[in-house]
């Protein structure tokens, strides 16, 4: 134990640290994790195991934005999680081997580390013509799942094309891509980490979570971590007030959109979004799609990319509403599918299903708000 | 004669596979394979035009602008909307400051490994390491001290055992010839560019909301609003930040990236002689520096045929088709037509080997992308492509840097067309962008002052303006090249939507007349010295910064209608 430590220590000198500033570091973990302080020293054990865990990364029908997300991981850094935290033995982007060497990689930490290794899904997995829609190594993607996911200590879907199919599996699903959950049904400790792309700070802090108490975090019906999916971007949105207000962005570029006024009329999916944005924001914290001026459009959501659109097509009502209900262009999404998906978060109750307001001009009847569906709790 | 096989092609973006035929220590013959497809353009089909950009951006999400900047594009083409001012300089900023993160990510993090041998950094002594980087650059990282922290960071980690991403590569090969300094020197870049390309993308993050994916575009502008005297706005405090991060992003490439270029370069120049491929070249050109119907382009547009420099040719979109000869796709009208995009017509139908597979069947149908032609020949994009055509049409500060580029490493324009002139230009183009993005900011500036507040052409937004039936093209530059989408609207929905992306154009298969893609010709006469460890394949594969994600691409099937009803 004491080997370790000062092993540790010249690790840290070597990287330039301090060990105060690493013990910092672990307080920062400790409060983006929403744990109490207490646990910092428990985090700072695990970070300084010297056998580093190893994770493996794989990439089916992706666009590589989790892992671009990833690389601007602020705390830590992606260079820190490489170099000193993990070992990345598989991850097709950054990886120095090509070809052969780089499948014998994979095969040598599927064998000889079963059970151990993490692995990392990003891109969902198409199933149909026999897998030949993806292919690596002349392997299909489900073939490969199978066998990296299955003899995984556990498995995290980043992105919402590995948690739900995502982009691939919208409408009308050209390739039956599926997310991990359905493409390799029965897997222990999968965890999803929607978003597109997953914000690296979830990522990372994910993966710190699991490091240290060798277990995932609490999660929701959809297998997402509550310290990151716990709360409606619309409750914890800066221009909540606007919206509480009656005060909305009525065309781009008006004086309401200068000022910062709430973007629910320009479609914002916030009231039915379910992503920490507002709290750790993007880019190290400078910024977030609302910040800068456009609607939310519910990329954390399963199927967003047909329940959330048009993009541009504002919410039926919201519970909550201010003084001035009077929407004058009431978007209808009027169909069953996305009147399920609200019920499910428990904010919406879709109380006029298929026959919305005709040409817009009547107010709808008022919503019934449900009530706010606590923690871990959710249908 | 060994059959080579490389898959998966590792540091690119994306599913990519290589067979090539080596004989006598080079390769003779090669084709090249996207295996993976999505189908995004047949998901788009029945969608409102207006959010096509956030479907086609997810295309790729590491050039995560183009495919957004190509679709709203094409989208005001056929609609007529006008983006205002501020929206063309917005977008160029956010497409420069792509482009320059892009390239050096490129280069270090996807490229680099190829030419520099981690292993043999080892073994560097930190003060001449320290000595080298002083005489080629001011950059103020560049103690002993330093280098020596770095050499112990990088050893610490192999003493650790694990090597993780770097284990299993070709280390020692003896294709590697950088001294251990210039290896040492080379990984410390690496590290910092890590770094670097973290703090420079939060550009996009203040104009576009978040990187990856940017949500700040709109058809007919952009969502990011400009008021001096707002805080929610971009104001001048935004100002003072983007030309800090500019002027950072600029400070690294001329004092680290470029002398790194040239320092790496400066011993592989025998790789001036090899990956030549195609020898044409096309480009649409990028950067509006007005608001006129055609503007005047930054980076001009044009053809270059058969590496002649003295005749840059006007592009003509009408020239433009794909074919599926060799493609996973059939034709209605058989498989050796060539279609124009606006009459773009896929139907994917799979017909190789039922993974797990050894190889595939080359003869035949081999790869998930179509074959591009530009009057019927093969072209390379990007920018190789974009230097060589700015050059050729005279373009000032282009042929100041590629002439100080070809005069410091004592080798004559044809090394351009080369696996070597591939990097040296995408090294000259990230400079000239770099310099460049502090002039949109200073008229982004000036806009403000003058109370020239506009972002958006509201008269355009509702899909009652628009015709019932139109079409459109997007054209723009990607970091990797030529890229364009067309798009047919029809009672306001998506009725066609097709995307011809720069590496369809560099990876694509053979065609109907059996003309390899650049990809393929390039790698022919590549050397090999040996088949186990093909580490030169990858360096001209490289070369082009492969992005197959943003490659494969489907149109015209048939799409059930989506379920929403909407309001009136």
């Amino acid at each position: 134990m004491k080997k370790s430590e000062s092993r540790f220590d010249a690790e840290l000198r070597r990287r330039g640290v301090s060990r105060r500033e690493f013990v910092a570091f672990c307080g920062v973990m400790a409060s983006t994790l929403a744990l109490p302080r207490s646990l910092e020293a428990k985090i700072a054990a695990a970070l300084q195991k010297s056998e580093k865990p190893v994770l493996v990364w794989l990439e089916f029908q992706d666009c590589a934005g989790n892992t671009e997300s990833f690389l601007r991981a602020t705390k830590p850094t992606a260079a820190e999680v490489v170099l000193d935290t993990l070992s990345v033995d598989y991850h097709e982007t950054i990886m120095a081997a090509a070809g052969h060497q780089a499948e014998e990689n994979l095969a040598k930490t599927v064998k000889d580390r079963k059970g151990e290794y993490i692995v990392i899904v990003e891109g969902s997995i198409p199933t149909g013509a026999n897998g030949a829609y993806c292919t690596i190594g002349g392997r299909s993607a489900l073939q490969i799942a199978r066998e990296v996911c299955g003899g995984a200590a556990a498995t995290i879907a980043v992105g919402t094309c590995a948690a739900y199919g995502g982009l691939p599996a919208a409408s009308p699903n050209p390739t039956g891509a599926l997310g991990v959950a359905d493409a390799v049904p029965g897997l222990k400790n999968l965890i999803n980490l929607p978003a597109c792309p997953a914000n690296a700070e979830n990522i990372t802090a994910l993966v710190v979570y699991y490091l240290t108490f060798k277990q995932f975090p609490p999660l929701d019906s959809y297998k997402r971590p509550l310290f990151a999916y716990g709360k409606a971007i619309h409750d914890n949105c800066e221009r909540r007030a606007h919206f509480d207000a009656s005060q909305y962005v009525e065309a781009w570029g008006d004086e309401a959109h200068r000022t910062g006024y709430c973007l629910y009329k320009m479609g914002c999916k916030g009231p039915v979004t379910y992503q920490n944005c507002p709290q750790i924001r993007w880019n190290g914290g400078t910024n977030w799609p609302i910040g800068c001026g456009h609607p939310c459009i519910g990329c954390a959501e399963p199927d967003f990319w047909d329940k959330m659109t048009p993009f541009y097509q504002h919410l039926p009502n919201v519970p909550g509403f201010g003084r001035a209900a009077n929407i004058d262009r009431v978007g209808l999404w009027a169909t069953a599918g996305v009147a399920a998906a609200f019920a499910t978060h428990g904010v919406i109750s879709m109380i006029h299903r298929s026959a919305g307001p005709k040409g817009g001009e009547t107010p709808p009847p008022p919503v019934e708000p449900v009530e706010k569906v606590e923690k871990g709790d959710r249908p | 004669m060994t059959h080579v096989v490389v898959d998966p092609v590792t540091r690119i973006e994306g599913h990519l596979r290589i067979e090539a035929e080596v004989d006598g220590g080079s390769v003779k013959d090669a084709w090249s394979s996207s295996t993976m497809f999505r189908g995004i353009e047949l998901i788009l089909k029945g969608r409102d035009p207006r959010d096509a950009w956030v479907f086609t951006q997810r295309i790729c999400g590491v050039c995560t602008t183009v495919h957004a900047i190509a679709s709203i594009r094409a989208v005001e083409n056929a609609v007529g909307a006008v983006p205002p001012p501020n929206a063309r300089l917005l977008r160029n900023l956010i497409i420069g400051s792509q482009c320059v993160q892009d390239h050096v990510i490129h280069f270090y993090h996807l490229h680099a490994l190829d030419w520099v041998d981690i292993v043999s950094a080892l073994s560097a002594d930190p003060a001449k390491t320290s000595a080298l980087a002083e005489s080629i650059s001011d950059w103020p990282l560049s103690s002993t001290k330093y280098f020596a922290s770095v050499r112990d960071r990088i050893k610490g980690f192999v003493e650790r055992g694990q090597l993780g991403p770097f284990a299993n590569a070709y280390w020692g090969h003896p294709a590697y010839v950088l001294p251990p300094e210039a290896n040492l020197m080379a990984v410390a870049h690496y590290l910092e560019a890590l770094d670097w390309q973290r703090d420079i993308i939060k550009m996009h993050a203040i104009l576009g909301g978040k990187n990856p994916h940017l949500q700040s575009f709109l058809v007919g502008g952009m969502a990011t609003p400009i008021d001096p005297d707002r805080q929610a706005s971009l104001n001048a405090g935004t100002i003072a930040e983007l030309k800090g991060l500019a002027a950072k992003a600029r400070d690294f490439v001329t004092k680290v990236y470029i002398p790194d270029l040239l320092a790496i370069a400066s011993f592989y120049k025998n790789w001036a002689g090899f990956g030549g491929g195609v020898g044409n070249y096309l480009v649409y050109g990028e950067y509006p520096e007005d608001d006129a119907a055609k503007p005047a382009l930054y980076l001009p547009p044009g053809v270059i045929r058969k590496r002649d420099l003295s005749k840059v040719e006007a592009f003509d979109p009408d020239k433009i088709t794909e074919q599926v000869k060799h493609s996973w796709y059939e034709y209605a009208g058989g498989d050796d037509q060539a279609l124009h995009p606006s009459k773009g017509e896929t139907r994917p139908k799979y017909t190789g080997p039922n993974p797990p597979y050894d190889r595939l069947d080359t003869a035949a149908k081999y790869s998930w992308l179509k074959s591009p032609r530009y009057d019927g020949e093969p072209m390379e994009v990007g920018p190789l492509a974009r230097m060589l055509v700015a050059y050729g049409s005279g373009h000032a500060r282009v042929k100041e840097l590629v002439s100080a580029v070809l005069k410091k490493l004592g080798v004559g324009p044809e090394a351009l067309f080369s696996t070597l002139g591939r990097v040296a230009a995408r090294g000259i183009e990230t400079q000239v962008l770099a310099e460049k993005m502090g002039e949109w900011i200073d008229q982004l500036a000036a806009n403000m002052a003058r109370r020239e507040l506009r972002i958006h052409d509201n008269s355009k937004w509702e899909p009652s303006s628009w015709p019932k039936d139109c079409m459109g093209a997007g054209f723009h530059e990607a970091p990797r090249g030529a890229l364009g989408h067309w798009v047919h609207i029809k009672d306001g929905v998506i009725a066609n939507y097709q995307c011809v992306v720069p590496s369809t154009w560099n990876a694509g298969p053979r065609d109907a007349q059996g003309q390899r893609g650049p990809y393929e010709e390039a790698l022919l006469g590549t050397p090999v010295a040996d088949p186990a460890k093909p580490i030169e394949i990858l360096r001209t594969v490289h070369s082009f910064d492969p992005c197959m994600a943003c490659g494969v691409h489907v149109v015209d099937a048939s799409r059930r209608k989506l379920a929403e009803v909407r309001a009136s």
